[in-house]
């Protein structure tokens, strides 16, 4: 226990509006406060969302790239018929990872990290609300990541799809540790999760500047914050299914054990039940990071602000009425599949609200074709195409004759590299200036947007033929004779072609990290609050908080003809750690919160909880017994109320209440 | 909301910390519970499924007995009257009291997990005994778990208000703490009605 305060600070305290000048004593004294220490105690120890953010980032493209490693591997096995360059138990391990590294491992932790750098910047705030829970977050993704690949190397991976389905995935019919290192795995990657969409919804209630109202809130922040709440409700789901596959195949039990009275389709349900609300929880961030940055080349406010937030919500609630299309094949009741049909049809009503006010805003707008709206413009494309062949699969008949074919694999994949790759590639080379302080190249940019987006389409077009022409997905050759041979090499080629504009990207990126042109704080004159920082911000973010008065506040005085927000002068809030708690509808100033330091909790908590489900992995129950006390008592470390949190008064003598110093 | 940020005040008196239901604790337990909740929903389901779709006999070893079990539900409902009430006795600023009361609803609890442990033990079947044992035994299990954490987090309540830590203006960790406990109290009256009355309902 770390105790830096004797007493405990005063109960309340009134908050007076003020300047802090960039240089001045008091900035320096906030620098120093919120500053983490360099060198490997910082490292572990930092609870600063832009570093947990960036973190995120890095770790999520590292598993892209391992994701799409596999897919090459693949994309070279079927190039050909009769290939026999992989086995078929080495091809659905490699299937089974690609979707699991992508689905769960790439496509939402990428977007976590987008909003854990930009979240408190967007919101005018210090910090997220729980620094800390932001910092484990970070550590049970990567120390999850790791345990779901700890068993590829001995080619042990998971291996019957990222869907799971038993009896294939029970002791029947997979005996190895494969499907337990992805139950088990998947458990801990679910604490990722929730405690970050925890920490997401905190923050969205409040957090937020004061005077940023509910009506002022940038999209991606609706976006981000309705995932995250359709996360809190759908992940249990798919966490009790795994583990209670883990059960029936460790322990004995028999929920999915057809021989005694379980069903199979219980795993179906509980599963889809998480996984397609997950689907929109991966897109609807993504949406957010375009519904903001594309206005911004189209020098001029989105089109139907209200609509495009509002469909954001409802995306996600319809989302959880709909989990029954991925099942039309299994036999269940025809008025089942009639109301879920219809459901999936109507979600194509707020997808297409969004689409209609990009198009608009892009139409109405003076299109500058700088990189970023290149690929934003882009998105807009391949959600169209991705959008219609979802449609079409809604048709309870249509998806009869396509399921588990390729044509299925084209659609998602339109939907998921269209509406995820292409925005945060975008976002990128939108919010480079702001983590690095430098620019992106905008002549690689162009060259790898282009052939990005040529080769995406070689590859994943040609997968609806190849799908219409009666391919299943998941197998791992064909014959010669069944007349896949030319689709699949066009789209092998596609592949590699898209590798090699990851690989421009990337290259683009290192580049500009040492060479790009200095960027200043807001190169692409920028509307939202996050511009309002240097690049790359202050460890303190804001030194006073500003006072908001429109969604626009960088923007205020050309669209009115005055400046309404005060970003200079605000609350100053500087007797140490300290972030202003505001009402959650309003953002009327409510609290003065008391924020933590950097701590080392988070970390072995993480560490603890990974030699728990270590422990269970291996049946190795005094381990998993030790993993446990460990996280006790890291638990307690973290929990145990503090003085200088204002959590606890134990001082003796006791203090005046309200004494202002 | 005004089009103007001078609207809002020049000066805010405003509490430091962590106070009751403004602290961000009290916000991420709320969470906490929605997440949770979601989680026993599921469990619900999965029970209530998997009894739709049998073919044996349900329950396969007769009615559940309701007599233990509504004693049981009692008295853990009971708990969370006394944690609310040491609460109320630590903002008045008696200490002893709120000390006392918090062992009460230790001690119900701890009573509560007994005679579960014992129900456990007369059931002639296990957890893997068959389908109906593998609900039974993970549902109650899941809700043991979470009861077990709660008379942890109670038993720390209780040492760090005899410590001293709370008193009339800070005591959030009792709020939030109170809270989880609320939680677990109620959704096992989730629980109970699923596995001990729904069967009665379900056979009519």
């Amino acid at each position: 226990m770390t105790e830096h305060a004797t007493s405990p600070p005063p109960l309340q305290r009134t908050l007076a509006i003020g300047r802090i000048e960039p240089g001045s004593a008091e900035e320096r004294k906030l620098r120093e406060t919120w500053e983490t220490p360099p060198g490997w105690r910082g490292w572990l120890s930092t609870v600063d969302h832009k570093s947990i953010g960036l973190r995120y980032l890095l770790t999520a493209f590292a598993f892209l790239i391992a994701g799409g490693i596999e897919a090459l591997i693949m994309r070279v096995q079927l190039a050909r018929p009769d290939s026999t360059l992989l086995t078929p138990e080495q091809y659905n391990q490699l299937f089974t990872m690609h979707g699991v590294t992508m689905i769960f491992l790439y496509a939402l932790p990428v977007l976590s990290g987008f909003s854990n750098y930009l979240w408190p910047l967007i919101l005018g705030a210090r910090d997220m609300a729980f620094p800390r829970l932001n910092a484990l977050s970070y550590w049970i993704f990567l120390f999850a990541g790791l345990f779901l690949y700890a068993s590829f190397p001995f080619g042990e991976a998971p291996n019957a799809g990222w869907f799971n389905y038993a009896p294939l995935a029970g002791l029947t019919y997979n005996t190895g540790p494969n499907i337990d290192v992805y139950a088990l795995g998947m458990v801990l990657l679910g604490i990722s999760t929730t405690v970050g969409s925890m920490n997401f919804v905190v923050t969205f209630l409040r957090m937020r500047a004061p005077g940023m109202s509910l009506d002022r809130v940038p999209v991606l922040v609706w976006g981000t914050l309705t995932a995250s709440g359709g996360n809190l409700l759908a992940v249990p789901s798919v966490s009790l299914a795994f583990f209670l596959l883990w059960l029936d195949r460790r322990i004995g039990t028999h929920f999915f054990d057809v021989v005694n009275g379980g069903r199979a389709l219980l795993w179906q349900h509980l599963f889809w039940i998480f996984a397609h609300p997950w689907v929109y929880a991966v897109v609807l961030p993504a949406m957010g990071i375009v519904s903001d940055a594309l206005p911004v080349f189209c020098r001029r406010p989105l089109v139907g602000y209200l609509p495009v937030a509002l469909s954001t919500v409802a995306t996600m609630v319809i989302g959880f009425v709909v989990w029954i299309h991925h099942m039309f094949a299994t036999g269940i009741p025809a008025l089942a599949l009639s109301f879920f049909g219809a459901a999936s049809m109507v979600i194509a009503i707020p997808s297409a609200v969004a689409t209609f006010a990009w198009i608009a805003t892009i139409w109405t707008g003076r299109p500058v074709f700088r990189v970023p709206f290149l690929y934003f413009a882009g998105f807009v494309f391949l959600f169209v195409i991705g959008g219609l062949s979802g449609v079409l699969t809604a048709a309870v008949p249509f998806d009869w004759q396509l399921t588990d074919t390729y044509f299925v694999v084209a659609h998602l994949h339109y939907v998921l590299l269209g509406i995820n790759v292409f925005p945060v590639i975008g976002g990128i080379y939108f919010w480079f200036p702001k983590f690095t302080g430098r620019m992106m190249s905008e002549r690689i940019g162009r060259i790898g947007f282009w052939i990005l987006f040529t080769g995406f389409n070689i590859a994943f077009f040609p997968m609806h033929i190849a799908g219409l022409l009666g391919m299943p997905r998941r197998i791992y050759t064909y014959a010669p004779d069944m007349g896949w041979n030319t689709v699949n090499m066009i789209t092998s080629i596609g592949a590699f072609l898209f590798a090699f504009g990851v690989l421009i990207f990337m290259w683009d990126f290192v580049y500009s990290l040492r060479r790009g042109p200095v960027a200043g704080d807001n190169p692409w004159d920028a509307p939202t609050l996050e511009w309002a920082t240097s690049s790359p911000p202050p460890p303190y973010n804001f030194a006073i908080a500003p006072r908001i008065a429109s969604r626009h506040p960088l923007w205020e005085e050309r669209i009115s003809g005055k400046m309404r927000s005060r970003l200079d002068e605000g609350y100053i809030l500087d007797k140490g750690r300290e972030a202003l708690g505001t009402t959650a509808l309003d953002g009327d100033p409510d609290v003065i919160l008391k924020m933590p330091e950097d701590s080392y909790a988070p970390f072995w908590l993480g560490v603890a909880s990974l030699v728990f489900f270590s422990g269970l992995a291996l049946t190795a129950w005094w381990l998993a017994a030790l993993g446990l006390i460990g996280c006790g008592a890291a638990i307690v470390v973290w929990l145990w109320p503090r003085r200088e949190l204002g959590q606890r008064d134990d001082t003796p003598e006791p203090h005046e209440t309200g004494a202002t110093p | 909301m005004s089009d103007f940020a001078e609207a809002l005040p020049e000066r805010a008196r405003l509490p430091i910390g962590s106070p009751g239901e403004r602290s961000g604790g009290w916000w991420g337990c709320l969470t906490l519970v929605a997440t949770e909740a979601a989680l026993f929903g599921y469990l619900i389901f999965s029970y209530l499924y998997l009894a739709s779709q049998t073919t044996q006999h349900w329950p396969p070893e007769g009615m559940p007995k309701l007599g233990l079990g509504i004693a049981n539900t009692c008295i853990l409902l009971s708990s969370s009257v006394f944690v609310w009430a040491s609460e109320r006795f630590v903002r008045r600023g008696k200490r002893g009291m709120g000390v006392l009361m918090l062992a009460i609803a230790l001690a119900l609890g701890a009573i509560f997990v007994g005679i579960q442990l014992k129900e456990w033990a007369d059931h002639p079947y296990g957890l893997t005994t068959h389908l109906y044992g593998s609900l039974y035994f993970t549902i109650t299990g899941f809700h043991m778990m979470h009861v077990l954490v709660g008379l942890v987090v109670l038993a720390f309540l209780l040492l760090w208000t005899a410590l001293g830590y709370f008193d009339r203006a800070r005591s959030a960790a009792l709020t939030i703490g109170g809270l989880y406990w609320h939680f677990v109290d109620v959704v096992w009256l989730f629980i109970f009605a699923t596995l001990y009355l729904s069967p009665y309902v379900l056979a009519k």
